[in-house]
């Protein structure tokens, strides 16, 4: 009835798959893009500028106009935006209006340290909610499935520096850990770790429990089935038709769960950096922001998107590149 | 020919649970079956065969227990036997082959890698010695390329083929007993012929002993050499294949052979004004042309049925008709003006028309509203129907389709039975009070007799209210019933039409002819006959 095989090789899918993402890449530019229309609109609304945080209260009026025609505060805004994107997108975000140095040095310096943490965060809660997410889903309804339930959402039910005192409070006072996060060029690997664990820490209690549900509950989903009756009647253990059966099909809201939080590691840390004094990007944004330094302000948001646009992109190809259904047409 | 006892059931008793309460499904059923015997089950869905069948790996769906009796297994009580032992028996020495194939074949791995998981983790043969065997075993399922076929994807193979691999499949152990449940029931005719062939010439070669739970007779009387009938959980009767069929003792068994005895008078000949006419018709989606110059009328009192196996173009002719898919040639009338190509730009007179009723009653309600608004949304939308007149007409609605509307009319879709789903479904399309009422597969998910109240039905308010029916189906004793006239379609082209009586007395067109010859019958022979003529023909 059927003559010829369809290829099975997925040469044509490869190129399809890499069309996608180049189209998603656009896309991902384009929200870039418009993000940094907002983030540059945002801070022309913010009221006072630098020129008079820099003179404070007694300057003159002609003092200031002299120090805004210094600082090209006076060019009209759509200028003053191009100029900023085009060496943004040379790296160059141009010099602290606080401090006189360049952008880019103090952001690149940051930037490591909050990778370093969000990584090392991710280290520990990614694993720790996938499994726990599987043997949930495999003793569901079971004591070990409503205790992790009650947990993770005890964990997050709290605000983070409420979770981050409190490690502080057994874990720091005590002495195990430093409360105080000091990174020096010099610090070895196996420092930086020992001193980075609580703020590390608290960012997995505070993100665990949305991967570790999300993961239940896509597994759950799926396991009424056809195939996972199929799998226990041909005598898979419950394990394994939960591993090998159900698994591979609830990956993409896993892989997106996964994401979302990992770009929160990034972004969403400014609490946890503050309380433990850490020298990230976020600890960075907030200065600045007190500090009127718009421009700051402006690079570390703009990071911050990006992450955001990265990650979900790199979630969209990893959903599709793992669902035969759309790497292998018919 | 009876080989030693395999299974024994005695007395066995499964509960389900519907809210908080458990009632009994199965009460109390015997069954024994022998080394190498079929053992058609079979009875209306509800019967309680598919949980039977599970029962007889020790297994009970979520929601049901095994409350009573006993299970043996060749000398092992699945009931008192751990779960540890009953794994080791599933897929080893007892292996299951699913209704839908394409639903119960996981979409994340390749066809060689499902077959070869069970004789790995039993331990029964290395990977690639399996793999191995499941081209051996693809081959004499008759698939085609049988070397390659493995290496695809679920979504890549059609439907019969997921079958015959699934079959194929549970033999990978080379087990001792198969439960098949309703193997062939999703598969068009000239398919299911090739899956009946292929799973009961692998039974016979490996001597292997099979439950077959079926609702259709016709197919039971092909592969088993027993057959029990069930009734809400109860057998009815139990005897060989050949002397149920000449003699059925009980009088519910009888009744399950009546039902396809219903078929209306033939109706006179067609006159007047066609209530539709489809010209000329070359439609697609894409760049595909799924219908190609596709013509027939639609008159007023008369049911034209649209036959061909899935892919033929049957709905498509339906979408093209109610202007859901605007066609690239020729075009639609009504009462001979042209109709606009698309929906939307027809007037709502134009719309109130033509109303069509689906296969999936299921799926086709809004599960939110209640039969009140379901009924009267139409009736409100297209003839303005307010207040009183509009409770009125759909307590009216309700009485026609045989439901009683005090009892009925504030209830939801969920509580209502499939049959009770469809008629609802049928109470909406008249509320539009159409001239022409699109019939898609609608009996095709319901039981024999079920199907019978609906089709008794249409024949009613067909005569009563003056319809039209355009009916599509691949189901050839639905149009042995109902149709006056037919069109039999294949690859989007009308391969031919005419009046039933012609239809059904050759000489017919070859196709129409395969149609004809694949719809199982009820004598043991047919399949060996029929295979046999056609490989004489060959």
């Amino acid at each position: 009835m059927n003559g010829g095989l369809k290829t099975v090789g997925n040469g044509g899918q490869m190129s399809d798959v890499w069309r996608m993402i180049g189209r998603r890449l656009l896309f991902g530019c384009l929200t870039l893009f418009v993000i940094s229309v907002v983030i540059f609109g945002a801070t022309e609304l913010l009221p006072g500028d630098l020129a008079r945080q820099l003179l404070g209260q007694s300057a003159t009026p002609e003092t200031l106009a002299a120090l805004r025609e210094q600082l090209g505060l006076n060019a009209p805004a759509p200028l003053r935006y191009w100029n900023w994107l085009t060496a943004a997108l040379h790296g160059d975000f141009g010099v602290s209006m606080a401090n006189k140095r360049p952008i880019a040095d103090l952001v690149s310096a940051r930037l490591g340290n909050t990778l370093f943490l969000a990584l090392y965060a991710a280290a520990l809660a990614v694993p720790l909610a996938l499994i726990l997410g599987v043997l949930a889903a495999l003793w569901r309804n079971s004591w070990f499935d409503r205790a992790a339930n009650s947990l993770a959402l005890t964990s997050i039910s709290f605000p983070e520096f409420f979770v981050a005192y409190i490690l502080v409070l057994w874990l720091a006072q005590s002495g195990l850990f430093p409360s105080m996060v000091r990174i020096t060029p010099g610090t070895t690997f196996g420092a930086r770790l020992y001193m980075s664990f609580l703020p590390a820490l608290t960012l997995t209690l505070v993100v665990t429990a949305h991967m570790m549900r999300m993961t239940r509950a896509a597994i759950i989903n799926l396991l009424a089935s056809p195939y996972i009756e199929m799998a226990r009647l041909k005598g898979m253990s419950p394990l394994r038709v939960i591993l090998r059966h159900a698994v591979p099909n609830a990956l993409a809201p896993i892989i997106n769960v996964v994401a979302l939080n990992l770009a929160y590691l990034i972004t969403g840390v400014v609490v946890v950096e503050v309380v433990f004094v850490y020298p990230g990007l976020g600890q960075l944004m907030v200065d600045a922001v007190t500090n009127r330094d718009i421009a700051v302000v402006q690079a570390v948001a703009l990071i911050f998107a990006s992450a955001y646009v990265l990650l979900n992109l790199i979630a969209d190809v990893l959903s599709t590149v793992t669902n035969p259904r759309l790497m292998h047409q018919r | 020919m009876r080989g030693e006892v395999l299974l024994t059931i005695r007395d066995l008793r499964i509960e389900g649970r519907s809210g908080d309460t458990w009632s009994e499904i199965v009460k109390g059923v015997d069954l024994t079956l022998h080394k190498g015997e079929v053992l058609g089950l079979i009875g209306e869905s509800g019967a309680g065969k598919s949980t039977l069948g599970l029962a007889a790996m020790g297994f009970a769906r979520d929601g049901c227990r095994i409350s009573g009796g006993t299970i043996d297994f060749d000398g092992i009580d699945l009931r008192k036997a751990s779960e540890g032992e009953r794994r080791a028996l599933r897929g080893k020495r007892i292996a299951y082959v699913a209704q839908s194939a394409a639903a119960s074949f996981n979409p994340a791995h390749k066809l060689i890698d499902q077959y070869c998981e069970g004789p790995v983790v039993h331990g029964v043969m290395a990977r690639d010695k399996a793999a191995a065997d499941a081209v051996e075993l693809y081959r004499r399922m008759r698939l085609p390329n049988p070397d390659e076929i493995g290496f695809r994807y679920p979504h890549q193979v059609s439907g019969g083929q997921l079958q015959r691999a699934m079959t194929a499949m549970a033999m990978a152990c080379r087990p001792d007993l198969i439960i098949f449940d309703e193997p062939t029931t999703a598969l068009d005719v000239t398919t299911q012929i090739e899956v009946l062939a292929a799973i009961r010439d692998i039974v016979r070669q490996f001597g292997t002993a099979a439950i077959y739970i079926t609702h259709d007779l016709a197919v039971v009387a092909q592969m088993a050499d027993r057959i029990k009938v069930l009734l809400r959980g109860v057998e009815v009767e139990e005897a060989d294949t050949r002397s149920m069929l000449a003699a059925p003792r009980e009088d519910y068994t009888r009744s399950l052979w009546a039902v396809r005895s219903f078929a209306r008078p033939e109706q006179s000949q067609a006159t007047g004004t066609p209530v539709v006419s489809v010209r000329n018709i070359t439609a697609g989606y894409g760049t595909v042309d799924v219908l190609k110059n596709v013509s027939f009328d639609i008159h007023a009192r008369r049911t034209v049925a649209v036959v061909g196996e899935s892919g033929s173009g049957k709905s498509t002719t339906a979408r093209v008709i109610t202007g859901l898919l605007p066609p690239r040639e020729g075009e639609v009338l009504f009462e001979n003006k042209p109709l606009p190509p698309s929906f939307k730009a027809r007037s709502r007179e134009q719309l109130r028309q033509c109303q069509m009723i689906y296969q999936m009653a299921d799926t086709a309600l809004n599960p939110k509203l209640r039969l009140r608004e379901l009924i009267g949304r139409p009736a409100q939308m297209y003839l303005g129907l307010k207040g009183r007149a509009l409770e009125e007409r759909v307590r009216e609605l309700l009485a026609m389709i045989e439901l009683e509307p005090d009892r009925f009319i504030d209830r939801l879709p969920g509580e209502l039975s499939g049959g009770q789903k469809q008629r609802i479904g049928i109470a909406r399309a008249l509320a539009a009070e159409p001239k022409l009422i699109i019939c898609d597969e609608v009996t095709s998910a319901l039981d024999q007799i079920v199907q019978e109240g609906i089709l008794k039905l249409l024949d009613r308010l067909q005569s009563e209210l003056d319809l039209a029916y355009m009916f599509i189906t691949h189901d050839l004793a639905t149009v042995k019933a109902i149709a006056d006239e037919v069109v039999v379609m294949q690859s989007g082209l009308v391969v031919e039409k005419g009046p039933k009586s012609e239809m059904f007395r050759p000489p017919n067109e070859p196709y129409t002819d395969l149609l004809l010859s694949s719809v199982p019958e009820m004598d043991p022979d047919w399949l060996t006959r029929l295979l046999a003529s056609r490989s004489g023909q060959a």
